[in-house]
């Protein structure tokens, strides 16, 4: 009877009820798509840093900390019997997709034939794992990236960020568009391959050549200005020279092919950026040493396995691998823009739903208020016939209750329609974090929690502002109530 | 034999800063199965005398004893569970629930008794059919004329099988013929049904149908009319 006397009770004022519920909708739609938009945001962003750097890195200790640039102070050794290790662990191995290893280094790289040279972060990395860390797609976002540039590439090939290849003026090989060249800079023309090596770096470059023959005997060795032969794969590239140190202190050369201007979304990285192969950062810091590398990458199949597989990580770090000082970092810790960017659109998202909350919760009490105010007579008459306090609390609660549920159900229902229209609507936008546009995108189909989330946060409001006027309504004298006109 | 007891009941109202007494030291007993009538100007006190009885407000000071029961010591929700099974009540504007429909107007008190549903289906028609309106049993209150409402007010407060009926000013809000049919209803079930109704009103139609009157003024009882009453044989209480 108290739900029958509820539904027909809200339908006997139907205009206030309905805007009652009109707005519960419209603050159930609003929390549903903004929430689905950061939603997707984080998705992309996960996906993005995992694609890049997997769920967790097996680092050097301390080399978050203080090593980086340093590959030669905090190197990992015998990183191949590491990563076997990991790929064959009973307990690890399940939830693996990729183990793949990287390198960072810092150098200068210059294009000398146009006199003009910056300091760098190189990245060396085994092509074909990267690639194979691109097609992680635990979120089921459309389409797949592509391979790599520097896939099937010469040894020698690299890229460079547009920022690195604008100060090396090489925009125009490169056919990068809106790149000008800065006022003086020299023309193509004079710029031809293998001219302008000062004598020095050719020294040196011819000095180490010989060695990196010996260090990797059948490679592909990348050609130096001292006339080593580029790889025809990269013929007709143009060449920069990365100068390094070695990991015994002494400079060290390497002649590159930049195959392609790859832009970075961060103006900082895409002015420092440089991608190469494994091999040939090797080379250039171990030289004729054993070759090291500053991190091994590990994806795992999911997310939510990383708190597993850092215990099981951490573990053989202390037991099998404890004769190296190594440690585990997850991709957040790595990637501090990932929770920065998260927090800040939590942040928004909770001042968003906190300000819808407040909304409907004035909005239902209002209601309710009114409801109580003009069926005093009847609370007096209840009351009298014999329904008790909480009765009448009950009869106005399940009113709120009603608002609530229906309120929500119909806001998810709008939500996924509008949802749907969003996403088919071909409206695109550049997320942080990425240099070009992506389809906007709206997560509310197939995330149940945040639609019961938001279906049960929205029905409390109500009960929360019901609570007020049904226990005001329960406490009316009777007498007072019946007199009421 | 008496079904309502009052011992030196008072009641004041405080109206700002002034307080106003509507009951002086009652003493007042009713007689079971009668109908009485609470009679006097306007702020003699006798609604709020009804009020009392009614269980629908608290004495100020005083004894009340309704059916047997010193209702004045009963906690919020056992005096609402008392009315509910003890006590029925007819309002002058009929104060039926709008949402309902008659039937359900008369079953919303047997709900509060926790009797089963064909039970209180069967009730509901038979008291519906006391009052004349089977045929009206699915109309809600704003379908029905005023006697009409006023019919189903009375079996909704015959419904639980009350021991005492309280009606406030039954007839204010109809016309004398309608007045006239609800006052005869209302006195046919009282004799019906062996129950005591307690009436205050102004109309001199009402005062004369009663059994005992009891004339009001300033808040205290002026004088007691009792007439002889003659049980209808047959008459039990439900």
């Amino acid at each position: 009877m108290t739900l029958a006397l509820a539904v027909r009770n809200l339908a006997r004022n139907r205009r206030r009820s309905l805007t009652t519920l009109a707005a519960i909708v419209v603050g159930a739609v609003a929390i549903l798509l903004f929430g689905g938009y950061t939603r997707n945001i984080r998705y992309g962003l996960q996906m993005g840093f995992v694609r890049s750097s997997g769920h967790l890195q097996i680092q050097h200790k301390d080399y978050f900390l203080y090593g980086s640039g340093n590959p030669a102070g905090y190197g990992i050794t015998n990183y191949r019997h590491v990563m076997d290790l990991v790929r064959h662990d009973p307990v690890l191995a399940p939830m693996l997709t990729v183990v793949t290893p990287t390198l960072q280094l810092g150098g200068i790289a210059g294009n000398f034939a146009a006199g003009v040279s910056r300091t760098v972060i190189a990245t060396g990395s085994d092509i074909d794992g990267q690639n194979e860390l691109r097609k992680w797609n635990d979120f089921g976002f459309e389409g797949t990236p592509g391979n790599l540039a520097l896939t099937g590439t010469a040894p020698n090939a690299a890229v460079v960020g547009e920022g690195v290849a604008r100060v090396l003026q090489l925009c125009e090989p490169l056919h990068i568009r809106s790149c000008p060249a800065p006022e003086g800079a020299a023309t193509s023309a004079s710029r031809s391959a293998g001219s302008g090596l000062p004598p020095d770096i050719a020294a040196l470059a011819d000095a180490e050549v010989p060695q990196k023959l010996q260090d990797s005997p059948g490679a592909q060795v990348p050609g130096t200005s001292q006339g080593i032969a580029p790889p025809s794969a990269v013929a007709g590239s143009p060449r920069i020279e990365l100068l390094a140190a070695t990991a015994r202190g002494a400079p060290n050369v390497a002649s590159l092919a930049v195959i392609e201007a790859d832009t970075q979304a961060v103006k900082d990285l895409d002015d420092i950026y440089v991608a190469l192969h494994l091999e040939q950062a090797q080379r250039l810091v171990y030289a004729g040493d054993p070759p090291q590398v500053t991190s091994i990458i590990v994806q795992l199949h999911h997310t939510a396995q990383i708190p597993a597989a850092r215990a099981r990580l951490e573990q053989l770090l202390r037991t099998t691998l404890e004769d190296q000082p190594l440690e585990v970092q997850d991709y957040e810790t790595l990637n501090p823009t990932y929770g920065q960017t998260i927090g800040f659109f939590a942040a928004i998202f909770g001042f968003i739903a906190i300000l819808i909350g407040v909304i409907v919760l004035f909005t239902v009490s209002n209601t309710m208020s009114m409801a109580v105010v003009e069926r005093t007579p009847e609370i007096g008459t209840l009351r009298a016939i014999g329904v008790r306090r909480s009765g009448i609390r009950k009869m106005f609660m399940m009113e709120g209750i009603l608002l609530g549920l229906a309120g929500s159900v119909l806001g998810i229902i709008v939500a996924l329609v509008l949802a749907f229209l969003i996403n088919h609507g071909g409206i695109t936008w550049t997320p942080p974090g990425r240099t070009d546009a992506v389809p906007l995108t709206v997560r509310v189909w197939g995330e149940p929690k945040p639609m019961l989330g938001v279906a049960i946060a929205l029905t409390l409001v109500t009960v929360v502002s019901s609570w007020v006027p049904s226990r005001r309504g329960a406490r009316t004298n009777i007498v007072s109530a019946l007199r009421h006109a | 034999m008496s079904v309502i007891v009052l011992k030196d009941v008072s009641k004041t109202y405080r109206v700002g800063a002034v307080d106003v007494p509507a009951l002086r030291g009652i003493d007042l007993e009713i007689r079971s199965r009668c109908l009485t009538a609470l009679a006097g100007p306007s702020g003699s006190g006798k609604t709020t005398l009804l009020n009392l009885i009614g269980c629908i407000d608290r004495a100020d000071s005083g004894d009340l004893i309704v059916d047997g029961t010193r209702v004045g010591e009963l906690s919020d929700d056992v005096l609402s569970d008392f009315r509910a099974t003890h006590l029925g009540f007819i309002f002058q504007s009929f104060n039926l629930i709008p949402v309902l429909t008659a039937h359900e107007n008369v079953e919303y008190p047997l709900r509060l008794t926790n009797m089963a549903a064909a039970q209180r289906r069967e009730r509901v028609c038979a008291m519906l059919e006391a009052v004349g309106l089977t045929a009206y049993a699915r109309r809600r209150p704003g379908q029905l004329s005023g006697g009409q409402q006023q019919r189903v007010a009375v079996a909704r407060a015959l419904a639980a099988a009350p021991r005492v009926i309280l009606a406030d000013e039954p007839t204010a809000n109809l016309d004398s013929q309608t007045a006239s049919s609800i006052i005869e209803l209302m006195r046919r079930m009282q004799r019906e049904h062996a129950v005591s109704i307690v009436i205050c009103s102004h109309d001199p139609q009402v005062i004369g149908a009663a059994d005992d009157k009891v004339f009001m003024r300033d808040g205290r009882v002026e004088s007691v009319q009792r007439s002889a009453v003659t049980y209808m044989p047959g008459a039990e209480a439900i």
